[in-house]
C-alpha cells in the first residue's frame, strides 16, 4: 500500500523492534519472539488491564508499565525482564495464589493451566499469606459449563468472549475488589447459546466442561484437530482421544489447534456432541433380515448377500436400483459412491437430502472464477449482504466471522430476512421482508423495481430499498450471503446482480457438514462430480468406462417407484429420509433395502441388511464446507467393529464381482512406490505402513485408502486442484466452484429442504448427543426450576 | 413498574444528559432505591429494559456500589464510618456499640424493621470524626452518648 503508515521502531531487551503505528507493546514483543506473561489479555478483545501480570519496565516512566494497554511509540527502550520485572510478577502470582486452592491433582486444568505455568516459570514455592482461603462450593451453571469460583482469577476472558466475541453477554463481574464474582445472568444458571468459548478461553481451572470434568488428563490424550460433523461451515475441533474398551473413545472437542478457519470458535456442538459416537444405542454388527425380523450377521454374510441381490437387481433393470448418499460421509465417500452407483449399479439413480441449490448456483457462476468466498473472506470482506437463514443458528462460525467482522474492521452488514434474527444488532441495514420474499429480493436487486411492492413495510420503504439497492451497487469486493430460501430462477439473479459488483463473492449455505462435498461429488441424477451433466459425461466415459447417459431419478420419484414395484433395490448411505423428508416407510417393503448407518434410524430399521459404519470423527478423508473451503479429516476415535462407508463401498462392488481396481486406482502413481523397490531401503512400505497404523492413520496402499481417490478427484472435479501438500498438512483449501455446462438444467426448488437446525439440534445425528439432548432438557425444565431454590 | 411523577420527570431529563443511554443508570438505581425502598427483580427488570441492558448488566452494577441494595433496609440506614479518620478517633468504637445496641451486625436489620447497621468506608467527614450517616443525614463528632441520643430521636421519630 502506497499510504501504509510509517512503521514504529523501539527497542525490547536490546532487540530492534518495527511495528505498525498502533501496535500494543505486549504484540510487538510476541514478533521478536519475547514472551510477555499475561492472563487478561488476549488479542482482539477489548484491553482489561486486571491482571497485572504483563508489567514491563519502560525507560523514561516513573513505574512499571502494563505491555497489554501500553501502545509502541517511536523509541521507546522496553526491558521485560530484568530484577524489577521478575519481582513484580512473582509478587502478582502470590497475590493470584492467595485464595487460590491449590487443587491443581484434582483440576481438569492442570497440565495445560496457564497459571501453573507461570507459577513454575516466574512464581515462588513460598507466600507471605496467612489467611484462610475463602472456599466456594462449585457451581452447575448449566448441562455443560460448571465454575469453581475459588480457583477464578477474575481476568474476565470469559465475561469479554461471551459479551464481545459472541455477542450473549450472559456473564459479568458482581461485588468489587477481592469478593469480586464472575455471574451468570440468571442469578445461579447461565441462559445462553452454550457454545463453551468461556471454558476453553479460561487461563484456569475455573470454567470446567460439564463433558469433560475429572474424566482425565490431558497429557493421557491424544489430540486430533479435525473437522465437526455438524453444520456446514467446517470448523476445526480438536478431539482429545483415549483407548478404551471397543477401541478409542473420544473424551474431549475443543479448539486447542487454533489453525482452523475458525481460529478461537466453536459452538456447542464442535465442543461437545461428538458424544454420539459412544452412544449406547450403536450399531456394532450388521443386521439382516430373516423372517421379517433384523437379526445380527457377520459382515461376510452381509456383503455376500448385497453382492448377490444387487447383481439379481441390476442385470435384470439397471434403472431398478436407487441410491441415497450422505451428507455427512466424505468427498471420496461421496465420489465413490457417485462412480459406484454409474459403474458398478449402471445407474443414474442416485440423490442425497439437498439443502441448497449448488447445481443452479454453481451455473449462475459458470465460466467465472474466484466468486465464491471462503469461511475466512468472511470475516475479511469490507461489506457483507446477508440474504435469509438464521446463521446464528444454523452457522454459528458464519455468524461469528460476521460478527467479528463488523465489531474488528467496522464491516458493513446489510441484512435482509423474514425473522428478526440476531445478527441484525450488528447490521449497517437491516431489512424485514415478509415469509417467503427473498425471492422478490433477488429480482428487486437485479434492477426489477415492481418486486419491491411485495417487500415495503412500516420498516422497510420503497425509497429504503432503492437507497440500499444504490448503496449495495457502490460497495465493492461484497459478500453476498445467501440461504436455501435463494433457489432455482431467484439464484442467478442473484448473482446477476452480484457479479456486476466489482469484486463480489458469494456464499451459498447448505445445512450439513459435507452437503456442499455431496453436491460437488455428484450425488445428483442429472449431475456427475463437478457439475457435469450426465448427458454430457465427456472425459468421465474415458476415465471411468461406460456409464448410462439417460438422467436418473430423484429422491421422491425413488419412492414412487417403489410403491409401484419398478424400484426393486435402495441403497441408503448415512441418511435419514424416513424421518428427515418424509418417506413412507411402507412404500420399500417390496423393494431390498440396504442402509449403512451408526443407528437404527427410521430408515434403517426398514432395511434388508443394516450395515454399522464409522463415522466422520473415525475416519480420514476430505471435507468441503458451505463456502468451499476443503479440509482434511483425521481419524481421531475408533469403536471396533463398524467400517468406514468408503471401505463398505468397495466391498460390495467387490462382492458383485466388480474388479475394485477401476473403482479406486490404488497402488498406482505416486502413491504405488514408497521405496520398497530400492534396494537398501526395501522395507520401506512395511514400516511406513507399521507408523501409519501406530499413529491410527490407515494405510495408503489398499482400495481402502480414501486418499487413493484424491487424486481422481482433484483431476476430474474442476476447482478441486488445489495444493495437496496443504491440504494434507490440515491448511483449509478454497475450491473454485466451475461448471462446465453452464445452461445446466434448472433443478425443482421443492426438492431441496433445509435442516432447520437451530444451536441444539443436528438432524439425526443430533439425537444420540447426550450433550445436546441434555441441554434441550434442561431449557424444558427451566421454567419450574426456577421456584426451586438454589442451595 | 409505576415510579412517582417526579421521579419520570427527573428520569426523562437525565437521559438527555450523557451521550450514552446507559450512564443514567446509576443516578437512576438511586432516586429509584430512595422511592421504593430497594432495588426489587421487577425494578431490575424494569430498568434493563429502559436502558437496553441486560438484568446482568443493572445487578453488576448494583453489587458494586455498597449505596445500593438489593435486599430490604430498615427505615432508618445508619452507617458507621470506621475508615482511618474515624477510626483514629473512636469510629470503632461507635460501631461496637451501635451493634450491642440495636443487636445487630453489619448489614443487620432490626426486628421492628426501624433499623439497619452498615459500617462503611470514608464518607467525607474526616474533619468531624467520627462520622455516622443516617440516611442522608449526618452525625458528627460523636461518643456513645450522642450517637445513643440520636438513636432514640430516630427511633421516636420512626415510631410515632
Amino acid at each position: 500500500m502506497a499510504d501504509a503508515p510509517k512503521e514504529i521502531s523501539l527497542t525490547v531487551d536490546g532487540k530492534k523492534v518495527t511495528s505498525p503505528p498502533g501496535t500494543l507493546l505486549i504484540e510487538a514483543c510476541k514478533t521478536v519472539g519475547i514472551e510477555v506473561p499475561s492472563f487478561c489479555y488476549y488479542p482482539n478483545f477489548s484491553l482489561q488491564g486486571a491482571c497485572r501480570m504483563c508489567l514491563v519496565k519502560i525507560e523514561k516512566m516513573p513505574k512499571l508499565q502494563t505491555a497489554c494497554t501500553t501502545v509502541i511509540s517511536e523509541a521507546m527502550t522496553v526491558t521485560t525482564n530484568n530484577e524489577e520485572v521478575r519481582q513484580a510478577r512473582k509478587a502478582m502470582l502470590e497475590m493470584l495464589l492467595g485464595n487460590h486452592p491449590l487443587d491443581c491433582p484434582v483440576c481438569d486444568a492442570g497440565g495445560e493451566c496457564e497459571l501453573q505455568d507461570m507459577t513454575f516459570s516466574y512464581g515462588a514455592a513460598e507466600s507471605k499469606f496467612m489467611e484462610a482461603k475463602n472456599h466456594k462450593d462449585e457451581q452447575q451453571w448449566s448441562p455443560v459449563v460448571y465454575f469453581d469460583r475459588p480457583r477464578c482469577i477474575l481476568c474476565y476472558r470469559c465475561v469479554r468472549v461471551c459479551g464481545e466475541g459472541m455477542d450473549v453477554w450472559a456473564l459479568g463481574v458482581q461485588n468489587r475488589g477481592v469478593v469480586s464474582v464472575i455471574a451468570p445472568n440468571k442469578e445461579d444458571h447461565l441462559e445462553c447459546e452454550e457454545c463453551g468459548m468461556c471454558i476453553d478461553i479460561c487461563p484456569v481451572g475455573a470454567l470446567t466442561s460439564g463433558a469433560y470434568r475429572y474424566k482425565t488428563r490431558p497429557w493421557e490424550m491424544k489430540h486430533v484437530g479435525t473437522i465437526c460433523t455438524h453444520c456446514g461451515d467446517g470448523c476445526k475441533t480438536t478431539l482429545g482421544v483415549r483407548r478404551a474398551e471397543s477401541g478409542l473413545q473420544i473424551v474431549r472437542g475443543d479448539n486447542r489447534d487454533k489453525s482452523g478457519i475458525n481460529g478461537d470458535f466453536l459452538c456447542i456442538k464442535g465442543r461437545y456432541a461428538f458424544d454420539f459416537a459412544d452412544n449406547p444405542e450403536r450399531l456394532k454388527q450388521p443386521l439382516v433380515r430373516k423372517d421379517g425380523r433384523l437379526l445380527p450377521a457377520t459382515w461376510e454374510e452381509a456383503f455376500e448377500l448385497i453382492g448377490k441381490r444387487f447383481s439379481e437387481i441390476r442385470d435384470k433393470d439397471g434403472q431398478s436400483i436407487g441410491v441415497v448418499g450422505s451428507t455427512r460421509t466424505t468427498n471420496e465417500e461421496n465420489y465413490l459412491l457417485s462412480k459406484f452407483a454409474r459403474l458398478v449399479l449402471k445407474t443414474n439413480n442416485i440423490d442425497h437430502h439437498r439443502t441448497a441449490d449448488f447445481p443452479a448456483f454453481a451455473a449462475a457462476l459458470a465460466g467465472k472464477t474466484d466468486r465464491t468466498a471462503s469461511m475466512r473472506d468472511v470475516f475479511n470482506a469490507p461489506a457483507i449482504l446477508l440474504i435469509g437463514n438464521n446463521p446464528t443458528d444454523q452457522h454459528p462460525l458464519l455468524a461469528w466471522q460476521i460478527r467479528n467482522n463488523v465489531r474488528l474492521h467496522r464491516a458493513r452488514l446489510y441484512a435482509i430476512n423474514c425473522q428478526p434474527i440476531k445478527l441484525r444488532r450488528q447490521a449497517t441495514n437491516f431489512m424485514e421482508i415478509p415469509s417467503g420474499a427473498e425471492g422478490k429480493v433477488a429480482a428487486f436487486l437485479a434492477g426489477d423495481d415492481t418486486a419491491a411492492d411485495a417487500l415495503t413495510s412500516a420498516t422497510a420503504s420503497r425509497d429504503g430499498w432503492r437507497q440500499l439497492r444504490e448503496k449495495l451497487r457502490t460497495e465493492q469486493n461484497l459478500v453476498i450471503i445467501f440461504g436455501s430460501e435463494i433457489r432455482g430462477n431467484d439464484l442467478p439473479t442473484l448473482v446477476k446482480f452480484g457479479l456486476a459488483i466489482p469484486g463480489a463473492k458469494f456464499v451459498c449455505l447448505g445445512d450439513y457438514a459435507n452437503s456442499r462435498g455431496a453436491a460437488d461429488m455428484g450425488l445428483y441424477p442429472d449431475l456427475l462430480p463437478g457439475y457435469h451433466r450426465v448427458a454430457d459425461a465427456g472425459k468421465f466415459h474415458e476415465e471411468w468406462g461406460k456409464i448410462p447417459s439417460a438422467p436418473g431419478i430423484a429422491l421422491p420419484a425413488m419412492a414412487d417407484a417403489a410403491k409401484t414395484g419398478k424400484l426393486k433395490g435402495l441403497y441408503v448411505v448415512g441418511a435419514n429420509p424416513v424421518a428427515r423428508l418424509g418417506f413412507d416407510p411402507f412404500a420399500f417393503s417390496k423393494s431390498f433395502v440396504v442402509v449403512q448407518d451408526m443407528f437404527l434410524t427410521e430408515t434403517a430399521s426398514i432395511a434388508d441388511v443394516v450395515l454399522p459404519v464409522a463415522n466422520a470423527y473415525e475416519k480420514s478423508g476430505t471435507f468441503t464446507n458451505t463456502c468451499g473451503d476443503l479440509q482434511l479429516l483425521k481419524k481421531a476415535g475408533e469403536v471396533s467393529d463398524t467400517k468406514p462407508d468408503f471401505e463398505i463401498i468397495v466391498r460390495i462392488a467387490d462382492a458383485m464381482g466388480f474388479d475394485v481396481r477401476k473403482l479406486v486406482p490404488f497402488g498406482t502413481g505416486t502413491r504405488a512406490d514408497m521405496g520398497q523397490s530400492r534396494g537398501a531401503q526395501s522395507g520401506e512400505a512395511d514400516r511406513h505402513a507399521v507408523w501409519l497404523e501406530a499413529h491410527g492413520l490407515e494405510p495408503k496402499m489398499s482400495p481402502f485408502d480414501p486418499m487413493a481417490i484424491l487424486d481422481e478427484i482433484q483431476r476430474l472435479v474442476p476447482g478441486y486442484d488445489v495444493s495437496q501438500i496443504n491440504l494434507l498438512s490440515g491448511n483449509d483449501q478454497h475450491t473454485n466452484l466451475m461448471s462446465q455446462s453452464a445452461g445446466s438444467a434448472a433443478h425443482d426448488g421443492s426438492l431441496i429442504a433445509p435442516a432447520n437446525d437451530d444451536l441444539f439440534t443436528s438432524g439425526t445425528l443430533g439425537r444420540y448427543s447426550r450433550a445436546l439432548n441434555s441441554v434441550i432438557e434442561n431449557r424444558h425444565l427451566q421454567p419450574a426450576e426456577t421456584e426451586v431454590a438454589a442451595d | 413498574m409505576r415510579f412517582s411523577d417526579q421521579f419520570e420527570q427527573r428520569f426523562s431529563e437525565m437521559l438527555t444528559h450523557y451521550p450514552t443511554k446507559r450512564s443514567v443508570l446509576v443516578p437512576t438505581l438511586l432516586y429509584a432505591q430512595d422511592e421504593i425502598g430497594y432495588l426489587t427483580g421487577e425494578a431490575i427488570t424494569e430498568f434493563a429494559r429502559r436502558l437496553d441492558l441486560t438484568e446482568l448488566e443493572v445487578r453488576n452494577v448494583i453489587s458494586y456500589y455498597s449505596m445500593l441494595t438489593t435486599k430490604s433496609r430498615g427505615k432508618y440506614n445508619v452507617q458507621i464510618c470506621t475508615n482511618i479518620s474515624c477510626m483514629l478517633r473512636g469510629g470503632e468504637d461507635i460501631f461496637q456499640h451501635c451493634k450491642k445496641k440495636l443487636g445487630i451486625g453489619h448489614k443487620g436489620t432490626t426486628a421492628d424493621g426501624l433499623f439497619s447497621l452498615e459500617e462503611v468506608e470514608c464518607i467525607g467527614a474526616c474533619s468531624w470524626a467520627p462520622a455516622a450517616q443516617v440516611n442522608y443525614d449526618f452525625h458528627e463528632n460523636l461518643t456513645p452518648e450522642k450517637i445513643d441520643k440520636t438513636l432514640d430521636e430516630y427511633k421516636k421519630k420512626g415510631t410515632q
